[in-house]
């Protein structure tokens, strides 16, 4: 079977006027189709850069990335990805259904495919029923987020790439939007990259997590988070869940000493 | 918890104080229409007082019953001068606008001409309108065509700057967002840039709207012979001093009228807030 996303020996360098900084260096990963692995690492450790990397916003300087067996850049074309980015990214003259349909009006005219959910029927799956005609500026971060989301899966990605998505979010609208995830996650069937710096929401949402070193930025460890798929909030009290965070924080510790 | 707020809703302390802000909001709403009325009817009464007890003379200044007087005699003339101001102004505004925004479209998609030419605009933004008026009166004759351009230039400069930074200044987050999207150029200038850029647009042509009306006038000093600015200067040569105020008055009228249409459309173009973390 093909991977969702292979990355083979991916390194990044940026050339700045005064040093050559190096964010990824020979990082290699993969995700199988329908997962969900979580990027968990400090500040500067090139996990948002990898996010673009697969995306096709930044090109690496060296190694091969495919999506679904194609180069990212035919995958973004065929719009077989989603991207959230931390700050909702909405226009803040649209409404929010008008927020959902914009990826229908750019990048050549489309029309959504024979039995893909509506941009009503998506406000519904994240919860904002009723909230279709309010501009974000009507909306609390949390729900400019997920209107941000139901257009990340607009015409059924099947890759959604998220950067952070919940990182400016308070801590209470974050667990509640982290278990949404995880229905949204069952319910549509897409893979998701998922990038975040609190160990907990790696954990918490993620079927796999792939924690990364900073200074260069590479991989420092893949950890398989052996939990049911159906979870609530209350997992996170659980001895294996604790035993999954520390075993986490040992290998980002271990790194950094 | 329901029964909470039911209680809340019935106790008297609460309404009590719920009609306490609004007698507060009525009377700062009341407060907000009357002083602005208050200042102008104060500085009238002043200027009225000081011609009177200190006796000026009327080639000085007139006072305020005159200027009013003069106002209603010779409505016919000063209508009559301001038409052709007007269009000087309107048309200015469109002509000087419009190449704002085409020349800020162009700086935007093309670095090269931006560095190229925008010091030629700094620089030719740096002479004063009253020199650029009789450079342009000896090009363009004496015609109506160097008031449009004069009112023209001087809208250009604002209307660019601001257009320049409302075009760029998109969200990074939106741009990469459309990159996702693979949008075209021209897709991201018409779904993002053009309308990230309206109310930096709006905000130079308020200020247009002002400088067009002075640009037509300071123009009409150039040897012309209608017009609200060649009214001035005659009254001020005839020593025809409540002529020359109720000009002023007629030209100002005029600018305030033009602002405040450009900002009704404001609000009705513009109806989120530009808040950018959206």
């Amino acid at each position: 079977m093909t991977a969702a996303v292979d990355c083979r020996n991916v390194t990044v360098r940026f050339v700045t006027d005064r040093r050559t900084v190096t964010a990824l260096h020979d990082v290699s990963f993969d995700v199988e189709p329908g997962g969900f692995l979580s990027l968990l690492g400090p500040s500067g450790c090139g996990k948002s850069t990898l996010l673009r990397v697969v995306a096709d916003l930044v090109a690496p300087s060296s190694g091969t990335t495919t999506v679904f067996g194609t180069t990212p850049a035919e995958a973004r074309a065929a719009r077989a990805l989603g991207f959230v980015f931390q700050d909702a990214a909405l226009l803040p003259w649209r409404t929010a259904i008008q927020n959902v349909e914009l990826p229908l009006e750019v990048g050549g005219a489309r029309s959504l495919p024979p039995g893909a959910p509506t941009p009503k029927e998506l406000l519904k799956l994240v919860g904002l029923e009723g909230w279709e005609n309010s501009f974000p500026h009507e909306l609390s971060g949390g729900m400019r987020q997920r209107v941000s989301i139901a257009r990340a899966l607009l015409g059924g990605p099947r890759l959604l790439l998220m950067d952070e998505p919940f990182g400016a979010l308070d801590e209470i609208t974050r667990d509640r939007l982290n278990e949404e995830l995880r229905r949204i996650w069952a319910e549509t069937g897409t893979t998701i990259l998922f990038v975040t710096h609190s160990v907990y929401e790696a954990v918490f949402v993620g079927e796999q997590v792939l924690v990364l070193a900073a200074n260069p930025g590479r991989v420092a460890a893949r950890v398989a988070v052996d939990l049911p798929r159906d979870r609530d909030l209350t997992i996170r009290e659980t001895p294996e869940f604790i035993r999954i965070v520390a075993g986490l924080r040992d290998a980002m510790g271990r790194r950094a000493a | 918890m329901s029964t909470t707020t039911a209680d809340l809703s019935a106790d008297p302390g609460l309404r009590a104080a719920e009609e306490a802000h609004h007698r507060k909001m009525r009377r700062l709403a009341w407060r907000r229409r009357l002083l602005p009325v208050a200042g102008i009817g104060g500085f009238i009464g002043l200027w009225a007082f000081i011609v009177w007890f200190w006796e000026v003379p009327r080639f000085v200044a007139p006072s305020p019953q005159l200027v009013l007087a003069t106002l209603f005699e010779r409505w016919d003339v000063l209508l009559a001068n301001l038409v052709p101001t007007a269009i000087e102004a309107f048309a200015g505004f469109t002509l000087g606008n419009l190449a704002a925004i085409a020349v800020a479209t162009v700086f935007v998609h093309r670095k090269t001409a931006e560095e190229a030419f925008f010091p030629v605009v700094v620089l030719i933004n740096t002479i004063p309108v009253v020199a650029k008026a009789p450079i342009l009166v000896l090009l363009m004759g004496n015609g109506m065509e160097p008031k449009i351009a004069i009112a023209a230039l001087i809208c250009f400069f604002p209307t660019l700057v601001n257009m320049v930074r409302g075009l760029e200044s998109v969200n990074p987050q939106a741009m990469e967002l459309m990159r996702v999207l693979s949008a075209s150029e021209r897709e991201i200038f018409f779904k993002l840039r053009l309308r990230n850029a309206l109310p930096y647009l709006f905000s130079a042509l308020k200020i247009a709207a002002s400088t067009a009306v002075i640009g037509a006038i300071v123009g009409e000093w150039i040897g012309s012979t209608y017009g609200i600015g060649a009214l001035i200067i005659q009254s001020m040569y005839n020593f025809d001093s409540p002529m020359l105020y109720a000009t002023v008055i007629v030209g100002s009228a005029f600018s305030v009228l033009f602002f405040a249409v450009i900002v009704a459309a404001e609000r009705y173009f513009i109806r989120w807030q530009p808040a950018n973390n959206a």
